[in-house]
């Protein structure tokens, strides 16, 4: 337990240290120890006015990337996998099989042919690039799928059916609450994955303006290497801790949703 | 089984005339072709858009002082991410056959992948071909890949021996001459203090091709489909018997080049040379300031004592296929690295391939101070001069470095004989080349 929180905390308290040196400490420096001038505060206003800056716009993107993208496929993820718990229709067991075998291909692997197809549908270098595939989430859907199963007895619909409200009515009056973890737990995973996207960005856009904090802080972190480099490992480490923020905050903020909900089955009403 | 065979020659066949017909237009059918520069004239005087893709930080007041000259053109300037991020997407751009630049920023060692394929623009057809004496020998070679041009060179890497002044003195080493002496004063150096190393190295492709070319080695030679590749001819063994005593004796810093700890090195004196490309000093200049005053250039040591050298890095402006103005794109690279691009481009710290400028007195007596006042120019220039003949890059050279760290890499870290990882890595490049449509033949 010990080593394990060190080893996860050791590599952010370096980040957090490294973020308040001057570049010259950070060369001239060992890892852990403070720099001899306290540059915080200054890193954190050049990482936003570096290259005009393109820090923030990039902070947009990922914003856009996250509400829409991670957004979207928690919505599909909860209406998909609610209707396949919870209804019988012909397939169902061929729609399994897809959700299941889709989660075992990593996003990686299909990066390449989605460039080919969104670059025939003339999609690339735009941002519905980026948003139109993350809005998929077979994970998110199994996991939805797994949960309303379990959570939603057919008890309750039933008697909903009997007092007259339709097939929406239902799911959004009387299971929508009852899936709420689930949901959360799927927003979580979703947003994660989507402010860490990495590779579908990096094959898909060309255009700076365009790409999210994760592809953007690497350009920054190359420019370091080669005949014209001009390295800015300062700007880099600033913007990451500046990246993770958003993320602990999201993470802490919903997890008091998800762990409330974690024993909503584990009682018998 | 059968089927699946007959299906993969089959394959190998499409491939493989696919690939002919791709190379024979721009190889041979326009070999010779000279075309006249008026086309290009015409559209700068019409104007228009192009996009620009590339990484150099001279970009930005190139491209505002190409705009303010021929305001009617509006140069898209893109920095799609450097080397390897944006030679992914240039790659995907030509196969989805859209959403590629007008004209893209290409290294020399990446040219001929783009540049057989049959994706670039021979410049011979707007008549770029008698510029050929405005820059030097290897640099045009560079840009040359079957008779064809698919640039203008733009910078230039003839490779110097950069040392730390103040480490030499002070343990008394002479700068060494030859690669005998510099391993003695490797041994001298590291054995005065251990801290410090001679230089890093933990394998590293664009440094090994150097140091091969620099010996006199032509591993690879290639007429467009066959390809004949010798990692063990007597170049790189002349190279391998000095770098393996350097590996084995465990002589050499194993920081990663470009890394903070590498920058660090550099600045506090615990890396004390480095060989490579003539650019260097504007990276010196800009990311290691602590070594300021301390550094010095002396010509890259030789096996025999005879000045010879080889290039490192360098990069070239080429037009795609794909634009829908090559006439104007052409226009850009000619403005670029043929006209008044040059002057910014050397204002910050851009090492040029034109004679002219090379071998101007003011570049030449520039006295730097960041190296102690040397007039570091002479030494470099005199470099670029003396650049072993005859080399040139795999046609997949972007593959072939990335996989050196399983092979050749895998004997600095065991500190086995460099010659086997060598060995390993032609075997590698045969079956790859091979599988992708080429003939290739070892040794």
């Amino acid at each position: 337990m010990a080593l394990y929180l060190l080893y996860t905390l050791i590599p952010l308290a370096w980040l957090v240290i490294s973020a308040t040196k001057t570049q010259p400490d950070l060369l001239s420096t060992p890892g852990l120890s403070f720099g001899g001038v306290f540059a915080l505060f200054d890193n954190i206003g050049q990482t936003f006015t570096y290259n005009n800056g393109i820090f923030l716009r990039w902070l947009g993107n990922t914003v856009l990337y996250v509400v829409v993208g991670a957004g979207g496929a928690t919505v599909l993820a909860t209406a998909a996998g609610y209707g396949l718990a919870k209804y019988r229709f012909r397939g169902r067991r061929a729609v399994f099989a897809v959700v299941l075998g889709a989660i075992a291909v990593p996003g990686t692997a299909l990066a390449v042919p989605t460039f080919l197809l969104f670059s025939r549908l003339g999609l690339t270098d735009t941002p519905l690039a980026v948003i139109i595939p993350s809005l998929i989430s077979p994970f998110g859907l199994y996991l939805i799928w797994v949960y309303a199963t379990d959570a939603i007895p057919d008890e309750m619909m039933e008697a909903a059916r009997i007092d007259g409200a339709g097939e929406i009515r239902i799911f959004l009056a009387v299971t929508l609450r009852q899936l709420a973890p689930g949901i959360v737990t799927v927003a979580l995973f979703a947003v994660v994955a989507t402010w860490n996207n990495y590779f579908l960005p990096l094959i898909m856009l060309s255009d700076p303006d365009w790409y999210p904090l994760t592809v953007g802080l690497n350009q920054w972190n190359a420019q370091a290497i080669g005949a014209a480099a001009q390295p800015v490992y300062h700007l880099v480490i600033t913007g990451s801790v500046l990246t993770i923020i958003p993320l602990v905050i999201a993470f802490l903020f919903l997890q008091r949703f998800w762990q409330s909900g974690l024993t909503a089955g584990s009682v018998k009403q | 089984m059968a089927l699946f065979r007959r299906h993969r020659a089959l394959a190998a066949l499409a491939l493989a005339a696919a690939l002919a017909t791709a190379c024979g237009s721009p190889a041979q059918d326009t070999a010779k072709a000279t075309g006249t520069q008026d086309s290009v004239d015409a559209a700068l005087k019409a104007g228009g858009t192009i996009t620009y893709w590339t990484w150099t930080p001279s970009a930005k007041a190139q491209v505002a002082a190409f705009e303010q000259e021929y305001p009617k053109v509006k140069v898209n300037l893109v920095n799609a991410g450097t080397g390897k991020d944006q030679y992914t997407k240039l790659q995907n751009a030509i196969k989805a056959g859209s959403g590629g630049p007008d004209v893209a920023q290409i290294e020399y060692q990446a040219l001929p992948q783009f540049a057989l394929p049959g994706s670039l623009v021979d410049l011979n057809q707007y008549g770029f071909g008698t510029f050929q004496k405005d820059y030097t020998a290897s640099t045009w070679t560079s840009v040359t890949v079957n008779n064809a041009l698919f640039g203008l060179p733009q910078d230039s890497g003839p490779m110097a021996l950069f040392y730390n002044k103040e480490d030499f003195d002070k343990y008394g080493i002479a700068v060494p001459k030859t690669w005998d002496e510099y391993l003695d004063a490797a041994k001298k150096l590291h054995a005065a203090d251990p801290t410090k190393f001679i230089t890093s190295d933990i394998g590293d492709p664009g440094f090994t091709t150097s140091m091969i070319w620099q010996a006199g080695g032509h591993p690879f030679s290639t007429d467009g489909r066959n390809i004949k590749i010798n990692l063990d001819d007597a170049g790189a063994q002349k190279w391998t018997k000095v770098w393996d005593q350097l590996v084995q004796g465990k002589l050499l810093s194993t920081v990663k080049g470009w890394s903070d700890d590498w920058y660090r090195a550099l600045g506090d004196g615990s890396i004390a040379t480095l060989v490579t490309g003539a650019w260097m000093p504007g990276v010196f200049k800009s990311s290691v300031t602590a070594g300021s005053g301390k550094w010095a250039v002396a010509p890259m040591p030789t096996y025999d004592g005879q000045p010879v050298s080889a290039e490192n890095g360098g990069s070239t402006q080429s037009v795609l296929k794909q634009s829908s103005n090559p006439a104007l794109a052409a226009a850009f690279v000619r403005w670029l690295n043929h006209g008044n691009g040059i002057k910014p481009f050397i204002a910050s710290g851009g090492f040029p391939s034109t004679t002219a400028d090379l071998s101007s007195p003011a570049f030449l007596n520039a006295a730097d101070p960041y190296f102690g006042g040397q007039q570091v120019n002479q030494v470099l220039s005199a470099s670029s001069g003396v650049v072993a003949k005859g080399w040139s890059y795999l046609p997949y050279q972007l593959y072939a470095n990335s996989v050196y760290g399983d092979t050749v890499g895998k004997s600095y870290l065991n500190g086995t004989d460099i010659g086997s990882g060598l060995k390993a890595w032609q075997a590698t490049l045969v079956d790859y080349g091979n599988q992708q449509g080429f003939t290739v033949s070892a040794g």
